[in-house]
């Protein structure tokens, strides 16, 4: 990576000499993330399937490995059906890509190894919160635009959820802001490295439970996920949705997983680092401990069933939001002690 | 959006800010168990007005059975309540039988209370599952699936049909049970009440379920009395009363069974009375089947039970009595079937299923009215939901149990 960077330093074209890296690591990190994606609908579906004793997916492929490809295939080729009645079809056919270039700005900060980042900004993690801020709005937008009552709900609901948990969300970064004493990831998690636990997980054990739960809710899954209530709205925001732009929906919704399992790895877990090096792949335990949160993520699906919406502003607004501030105090009076 | 800001132009200009917001589920609605439409009035996410509309499953199955005759009809009735569609055969030839004053042997009895709670077991399994799945519990609908897909299995080796059964007859059942099937039973019935664990550790002790569940769409017992609402959804409310217990019909007086019972009236004691009943139904199979090994090798068909090609009319007088077809009367002019009428209700799984029978003496019913506990539990649901969260409903209409091609006939 170090002599590629030297490469491009050498080139003399000026786009390629100033964004060349960033182009090319963007890519590499795209396409390994679409990938991700794609093979996690795969993973969900199979390990849903065991847990739920059936099969999952096994007809396309050998043991069905094929099963994401066919289903995009079949979302691409499928008509993009913008119903007469919509209110506003600009709005209606931007909603998706909001929401997945939301989603996947975030991935543009994240480091995935020291040396792997497209971008390292000193306040990546308000970026990554600014991002995940903003793909509500392709949800709201769509739940508006659609003109249909159950999207109009569903959008609501969206909208509702994603500020009270945002709130949450950011208050448990609080923490490890203040012990790292910086916002920018790569040096938190040098900073947790260096720290006598090797990850904040452990100094932060109340904050690393309040993200979870709002990540949970922040990327609208079960049991946090009203806004698409299969049961009462149907599929909420996205119910007018079609092809590849419903395709797009699901898309943001795991990217969001990902993104957001991502900086918990990157704020909680340690990031690259592990008990020892894997010679050859770098970023070995970062990997790792996605997967690891991937599978937690698909395991509450497969177990919980599905918040009223009361209950989840209760539980957002008067559990985790208190649980985060009494993370901060706590926080801030082992800084001043120790 | 110029068209929502228009509207909202609109509503500020004539101050109609608290113009309810109008929802119509169903019937196209994965939470409707059918093809039930709510109209639902909404303030918020509260429920201001639920207006149920039905009839999008209706067949005529009453008025159709005018023109069959009584052996004809009670196929129909498998397509009531598709889901115990035993239950119905039964209730159905209780009536008939009763208007007809036949005896039907005691082999036939117990089978036919096996069957009927064969029925109630693969009932409650599938409002287990769809009630989970409505709430969002997923896991627990393909584990309650994977036990429905055994019984259904007993029953097809049973009469060759999974779901519309047809199994019972008039003055009996069709078919002896064999060995085999009597062997599965008692594996399932061994089997059985290990599972029912399973479904509880996935739902007891979850808090969210719990939440969704307990104080939602409490019913309280004069209430629920005055709703007529029957079955499990009367006795979560705290009324002791099951007609198995009550009038006791078939061999139900014989049989050592408790009436499940539950206090609160709410969506969760709906739920905890019809887990104890699946256990309940478990006892009753295990006990008929030892009786049914004291009655080996008797009849399952009263022997003056009408054959199942009965006259659509009366004959004209000919000649003598046929001697092996009770009913196909030659020479006299005799009734076919008794002329009067009958009411008749069983326990049916989601409720008292009542047959009202009128005959004027033809091989045909002059009419038959079906007592469906699904239509009137639906006629409970806006007293049941109003005021309550739209995510309640689905609870709701869960804990009622319902089901469509009963309600709409």
């Amino acid at each position: 990576m170090i002599d590629l960077q030297a490469f491009f330093n050498t080139a003399d074209h000026f786009l390629l000499k100033y964004f060349g890296l960033s182009l090319f690591k963007s890519l590499v990190l795209v396409g390994i993330t679409l990938l991700h994606v794609a093979y996690t609908t795969y993973a969900e579906r199979k390990i849903i399937g065991h847990m739920q004793q059936r099969l999952g997916p096994n007809r396309v492929g050998p043991r069905g490995l094929l099963q994401p490809i066919a289903d995009v295939l079949k979302l691409i080729t499928k008509e993009d059906i913008i119903p007469s009645c919509v209110d506003s079809p600009t709005v209606f056919k931007l909603a998706p890509f909001i929401s997945l270039v939301a989603g996947a700005t975030s991935l543009a900060v994240i480091p995935i190894w020291e040396h792997f980042v497209v971008t390292n900004v000193n306040t990546a993690l308000l970026v990554v919160l600014a991002m995940s801020s903003l793909s509500s709005f392709g949800v709201i937008l769509a739940g508006w635009a659609s003109n249909s009552r159950y999207s109009f709900l569903g959008g609501l609901r969206a909208s509702a959820q994603v500020i009270s948990y945002e709130v949450a969300m950011a208050l448990a970064l609080v923490g490890v802001m203040m012990l790292a004493g910086s916002m920018n990831l790569v040096e938190i998690v040098k900073a947790q490295a260096a720290s006598p636990f090797k990850i904040y997980a452990i100094p932060q054990i109340i904050g690393f439970f309040v993200f979870m739960v709002a990540a949970i809710a922040e990327t609208n899954r079960t049991p946090f996920d009203l806004p698409e209530a299969e049961s009462e709205l149907v599929a909420g925001y996205f119910v007018e949705y079609s092809g590849i732009r419903f395709a797009l929906f699901y898309l943001a919704e795991y990217f969001g997983m990902i993104v957001m399992s991502m900086l918990a790895v990157v704020c909680f877990l340690g990031g690259w680092y592990g008990p020892f090096e894997v010679p050859g792949v770098p970023m070995f335990w970062f990997l790792l401990k996605l997967y690891f949160l991937i599978f937690f993520y698909i395991w509450v699906r497969a177990t919980l069933p599905r918040y009223r919406y009361d209950q989840l502003m209760g539980l957002g607004w008067k559990v985790l939001i208190p649980l985060a501030l009494l993370n901060i105090v706590i926080t801030g009076l082992i800084k001043v002690l120790v | 959006m110029a068209q929502a800001l228009e509207i909202v132009q609109k509503q500020v200009d004539s101050e109609q800010w608290d113009e309810p917001y109008l929802v119509n589920m169903g019937p196209q609605h994965p939470a409707t168990h059918g093809v039930l439409r709510l109209f639902l009035e909404l303030d918020g996410e509260t429920i201001v007005r639920c207006d149920p509309r039905i009839g999008y499953l209706h067949r005529g199955v009453e008025k159709l059975s005018e023109n069959r005759t009584y052996a004809q009809a009670m196929v129909l009735t498998d397509r009531l309540d598709y889901i115990a569609s035993a239950a119905n055969n039964v209730g159905y030839c209780l009536a008939v039988e009763k208007l007809m004053g036949l005896e039907v042997p005691r082999r036939a009895q117990i089978i036919r209370v096996i069957v009927c709670e064969m029925a109630r077991i693969a009932s409650h399994l599938l409002w287990l599952a769809t009630h989970a799945l409505d709430i969002g519990a997923m896991t627990v609908f393909l584990y309650c699936f994977r036990d429905r897909e055994w019984l259904l299995d007993i029953f097809e080796e049973i009469c060759g049909a999974r779901l519309t059964v047809s199994y019972p007859r008039i003055g009996g059942v069709r078919l002896d049970f064999n060995q085999k099937i009597i062997d599965e039973l008692y594996r399932f019935t061994d089997e059985f009440p290990r599972r029912i664990p399973e479904y509880e550790t996935l739902i007891d002790v979850n808090r969210i379920w719990l939440k969704r569940t307990k104080g939602v769409g409490v019913v309280s017992a004069e209430e629920a009395i005055n709703l007529g609402l029957t079955g499990p959804s009367l006795r979560g409310s705290g009324v002791h009363y099951d007609l198995r217990r009550a009038r006791p019909y078939l061999i139900y007086d014989e049989l050592d069974f408790e009436v499940a019972v539950e206090f609160e009236g709410d969506v969760y004691s709906r739920y905890r009375v019809r887990m104890k009943e699946m256990r309940e139904a478990n006892k009753i199979i295990r006990q008929c089947l030892d009786k049914l090994a004291e009655c080996e090798g008797e009849p399952v068909v009263a022997d003056d039970a009408p054959d199942l090609l009965m006259p659509l009319k009366k004959k004209a007088p000919q000649a003598a009595p046929h001697p092996k077809r009770g009913f196909l009367i030659k020479g006299v002019e005799v009734p076919v079937v008794p002329p009067g009428e009958v009411y008749f209700a069983i326990e049916a799984p989601k409720g008292e299923l009542g047959y009202y029978i009128v005959s004027d003496g033809t091989g045909q019913p002059w009419r038959v009215r079906i007592r469906a506990p699904s239509f009137v539990h639906i006629s409970a649901l806006p007293a049941l939901s109003e005021g309550q969260m739209v995510a309640d409903i689905i609870a709701i209409i869960g804990s009622v149990d319902i089901v469509l091609g009963e309600c709409d006939r």
